[in-house]
């Protein structure tokens, strides 16, 4: 595409254009004038940008504006076809000013180009202006804005190089960055402090987009710190940072400046009053916090530099002056730099002090910044956070959300086994007052907490029943099957107290008819009452002690025949799900075989029989396979619904103390609770032949928290499951939740019939172990267990990665024979950081029926 | 780094954009309504900072107005607010107490003015001087370059 601009020959323009401020008056000019008024007079000029602005807002209604800027929006597109450029300049701002009100500017793009490739100013300022509001970087017509960016980058006007480095810093592509970088770099070299600190700021866009450029500008950046301008100095300072960020080997390469940064720092702070940089009193804050945050990168993991930045650091935070916002900036920035170089012990009690200072402040934001400083600097020294532990829960009570998320992190890796009784008690009842958005991140975040820190087990199902309660469906599904899991291998005692719990739960949802909000409490509370009903009922209930915290009995021993009012009630109801509903109605049915006395059994076969013709596919089947129980099968009834043996504790989540995991505070990234529960959340499906979760696993709508799972989202999860008659086979793309990639073939009686458990994947008794792969730094390799039930098998894959990059868009297919298996399921994590190893777990079972 | 500047009135009405990654036009307005709507429902008394989507939003209220930023998690929120104010003090020094309305019938040169102040998303200066003096001979080139004819009105009126 020929570039129309370069093509115009400016001496040839018309008369108006070539017009320039002339003080010789002679009759010839006047001449001029006088026609061009003539001139002026015929052809009307357009509306100022003032006037049009003055119209725009005189418009009362939306419609009367929309038509006077589409009035205006017409004629400028009208004089954007001719050549004539007289009002260009003025048009384009104008439209630029539309821009800003929303509507669309893109026709003026070009006649951006048209006004930078202008020799005026006035033209160039607009167009550039034009340019960086009006372009982004998908736009083609970049090919053409590089051409005129050269030729400006090139300019004897060092305001002309400045509107276009500053373009080219806001607007530049990857494409255009490798086009200009050496523009860029040689203007680096400039003399002129403007032109130097505007390249600088440049480059560091430039490499932000294309980091293999870095190289080139290595030479030129070192000698910006030498500069005594404070402009060149702190954008140099950005640019080293960026650098430095960059790559490991640049970080090394700068460390030498270490001293250079210090001296400028000092220089900063013993400096007197210099009105330029002053701001309430401290001086050029804005570079002391750049030079702080890359002392911060230097020193991180390095004794000497550390050691060299220790006394400024020191200084900087006993010197600064703490009553204006300027002041804590500083400090803020200096306890952070304290905290993540290694830096010395005093230090260290004089940044957690800060901190404590910072928290008790009646600024909202030093107490949110000092929220977020503590949760950075957690895992440095946990102790001396948790003096502070009073105060962060009491921000969790703060009216601002904004403070809230953080105190509630806060309070989430401060936890350990010896206060989790009481940070349990406070966020429980911030669970319940919170905001929707708090709910799912929370009551996952305390499901994990509990069963890592439990104080006992009675403890941890109290816990998690309070949690159903005040979590309703924001808790994450897997909470559901968890919880069984912990009821179902609890003593007997236990179970019944469960159940008596539960049940109370229960029974207050459905007369209060807020169930609908707590679906997973009555998925639970159902599966209890279904196995354990006869320990609900009978006399030994009275044995249980049923006094809560609070001191409160408020357990009432119920009827059969209420029980089973209460089922219908919530089995009619229409805003259940269809989940809810299938554990309710296999509860019941199970009731058929606790509760003993015959109108109950009859109460139950004629709910279990109007299921029989539901408009749902899968209720109906469960109805009508439920209610054979009744008629041709009755023999087998009492077999069939006997109560479930004891449920295996998945691996990953289980309370087990050689877990490494176990002992490291929840970490504050959010990627840590959440790997570990997609892991439990999956090896929960692993024993899945518990019948419950099968449906769950494909009707659930998926809980909000699932949208939060960052650990799975890079490695793609293919799963091929088994081709088995009924089973659709499941393929999960990439980034779906995995609960979501497990087939829920097994239907409530397939999992019924199959008496035989599945064996758990550790109980392997030989193992052949496999290298599969071995390159590039990693490895994998198979180790293949024969599992305890004939037929079955084990098969673990364990890929290592040894290379120090992230390892990206790992792909692990399992292709399986078809006549093999019955269900395959695999958990597969992956850190993101580098030389972690991660586990991808596989289960084979051709042993279910 | 920045990413994104926003200013706009009590009202909801955007006053000044600034764009300092690419996005589609259709994501800038997305972004822009939502956050105007989500920082005008905050009460006055909230701290200054936000946590939104994957940025962090600096705002804070000057007369009619809101200026806000949207940092990367990295950057310090309490810095953010001192060039917020800087911006403010220059737009002063430049109308002369500013007012809304000057921003209004000014835009351009209050996106001159942060071109001077903030370059790709970094601050470039941090002297007050320097900035104005920049605006000023950039104002003169304009001036020198406009006719001064009978009938003039070359400039964008």
């Amino acid at each position: 595409m020929a570039y129309p601009m370069y093509e115009v020959d400016w001496s040839v323009l018309p008369p108006e254009q070539n017009r320039r401020f002339n003080p010789a008056f002679n009759i010839a000019t006047i001449k001029q004038v006088v026609n061009e008024a003539i001139e002026r007079v015929r052809m009307p000029t357009p509306t100022r940008l003032r006037d049009l602005i003055r119209q725009i807002r005189a418009a009362r209604t939306a419609a009367e504006e929309r038509s006077v800027v589409n009035k205006e929006c017409a004629y400028i597109r009208s004089t954007f076809r001719e050549e004539d450029s007289v009002w260009r300049c003025r048009n384009i701002a104008k439209l630029l000013y539309i821009h800003m009100l929303g509507y669309p500017a893109h026709f003026g793009q070009l006649e951006c180009l048209k006004l930078i490739a202008s020799p005026r100013f006035t033209d160039k300022r607009v167009g550039y202006l034009g340019a960086m509001l009006l372009l982004d970087e998908r736009q083609d017509v970049h090919l053409l804005i590089t051409n005129c960016l050269k030729n400006d980058l090139n300019s004897n006007t060092q305001f002309v190089v400045g509107l276009a480095l500053c373009t080219l810093g806001a607007i530049a592509s990857p494409e255009m960055a490798r086009d200009l970088a050496s523009e860029v770099e040689r203007l680096i070299k400039s003399p002129n402090a403007y032109i130097k600190k505007k390249a600088a700021l440049c480059a560091f866009r430039i490499i932000r987009r294309v980091p293999d450029l870095m190289e080139m500008f290595l030479p030129a950046t070192r000698s910006l710190l030498t500069e005594k301008n404070h402009g060149v100095l702190i954008t140099g300072v950005t640019l080293i940072t960026e650098m430095c960020e960059n790559s490991p080997d640049t970080l090394n390469h700068f460390k030498k400046i270490v001293p250079n940064l210090v001296r400028i720092l000092k220089n900063l702070i013993l400096a007197g009053y210099s009105p330029e940089h002053d701001v309430s009193g401290v001086s050029d804050p804005f570079l002391q916090v750049k030079i702080l945050r890359l002392l911060r990168i230097l020193g991180k993991n390095d004794a000497e530099a550390s050691e060299a930045m220790n006394d400024i650091l020191a200084q900087v935070a006993t010197n600064t002056e703490t009553s204006k916002n300027v002041g804590n900036t500083i400090l803020y920035e200096t306890v952070l730099s304290i905290m993540d170089i290694k830096s010395e012990s005093s230090l260290r009690v004089l940044a957690i002090n800060i901190l404590g200072r910072f928290l008790l402040n009646n600024d909202k934001n030093i107490r949110y910044v000092a929220l977020n400083t503590l949760l950075r600097t957690v895992h440095v020294d946990t102790s001396a956070v948790q003096r502070h532990r009073t105060t962060i829960l009491e921000c969790l009570k703060d009216p601002d959300v904004s403070i809230r998320r953080r105190a509630m992190e806060l309070s989430f890796a401060l936890m350990n086994s010896q206060n989790i009784r009481a940070m349990m008690k406070e966020l429980l009842s911030f669970l319940e007052r919170s905001d929707a958005e708090f709910k799912a991140h929370c009551s996952s975040a305390m499901v994990l907490a509990a069963e890592r820190y439990a104080p006992s087990s009675k403890w941890h199902l109290d816990t998690l029943f309070r949690l159903l309660l005040k979590a309703g469906n924001y808790l994450r599904d897997d909470t559901v099957s968890s919880t069984i899991q912990i009821i179902s291998a609890a003593p007997t005692e236990r179970q019944a107290y469960a159940a008596m719990r539960l049940w109370t739960s229960l029974e207050r949802s459905a007369v209060s008819g807020d169930a609908t909000e707590k679906q997973p409490l009555v998925q639970v509370a159902a599966w209890t009452v279904g196995e354990y009903g006869d320990l609900l009922v009978s006399e030994a209930s009275n044995a249980i002690s049923m006094v809560d915290e609070d001191g409160v009995d408020d357990f009432v021993r119920p009827t059969e025949e209420y029980v089973i009012d209460i089922y219908q009630k919530l089995l009619w109801s229409t805003q259940l799900s269809i989940t809810t509903k299938e554990y309710l109605l296999l509860s019941l049915a199970k009731l058929s075989t606790r509760f003993t006395t015959r109108p109950s059994q009859d109460k139950i076969r004629v709910i279990i029989d109007t299921f029989g013709s539901h408009i749902h596919i899968e209720l109906q089947q469960r109805g009508v396979e439920l209610s054979q129980l009744y008629r041709q099968y009755a023999h087998l009834r009492p077999a069939l619904l006997e109560r479930m043996p004891a449920m295996e504790a998945p691996s990953g989540g289980a309370r087990d103390d050689s877990d490494p995991e176990t002992d490291a505070p929840l970490d504050s990234s959010h990627d840590a609770p959440h790997h570990r529960t997609d892991q439990d959340a999956l090896l929960d499906l692993i024993i899945g032949s518990e019948p419950m979760s099968n449906g769950d696993a494909e009707h659930e709508t998926p809980p909000p928290a699932t949208n939060n799972n960052t650990s799975t989202s890079n490695d793609i999860l293919d799963l091929l499951s088994g081709l088995d008659l009924s089973t659709p086979s499941v393929t999960a793309p990439a980034p779906t939740p995995v609960t979501n990639s497990v087939p829920a073939s097994n239907l409530l009686l397939d999992g019924l019939f199959s008496t035989p458990q599945p064996t758990a994947p550790t109980g392997a008794q030989t193992e052949t172990r496999v290298s599969a792969l071995e390159r590039n730094g990693l490895r994998v390799e198979f180790v293949v267990a024969r599992g305890s039930a004939p037929g079955s098998a084990t098969l673990t894959m364990r890929a290592a990665s040894s290379a120090r990059a992230a390892l990206t868009d790992f792909l692990f297919q399992a292709a399986v024979p078809r006549v093999s298996t019955h269900t395959t399921s695999h958990t597969c994590h992956l850190a993101i950081s580098t030389r972690s190893t991660f586990r991808c777990f596989w289960v084979l079972r051709s042993s279910w029926y | 780094m920045m990413q994104f500047m926003l200013l706009f009135s009590r009202q909801g009405k955007l006053r000044l954009q600034k764009w300092y990654v690419a996005h589609p036009d259709k994501l800038k307005k997305k972004i822009t309504r939502e956050l105007i709507t989500t920082v005008l429902a905050r009460k006055p008394k909230m701290c200054s900072f936000l946590e939104w989507k994957d940025v962090k939003v600096v705002y804070k209220r000057y007369a009619s107005l809101y200026f806000c930023c949207a940092m990367e998690q990295e950057d310090n929120e309490l810095l953010t607010l001192e060039l917020i104010h800087r911006y403010v003090e220059l737009l002063d020094k430049y109308f002369g107490s500013v007012c809304e309305l000057d921003i209004i019938f000014n835009f351009e040169k209050a996106y001159f003015i942060l071109d001077e102040l903030v370059l790709g998303g970094e601050l470039q200066e941090t002297s007050k001087k320097n900035v104005l003096k920049a605006i000023a001979a950039q104002d003169l080139l304009q001036e020198e370059e406009t006719p001064q004819g009978f009938f003039e009105d070359h400039g964008l009126g």
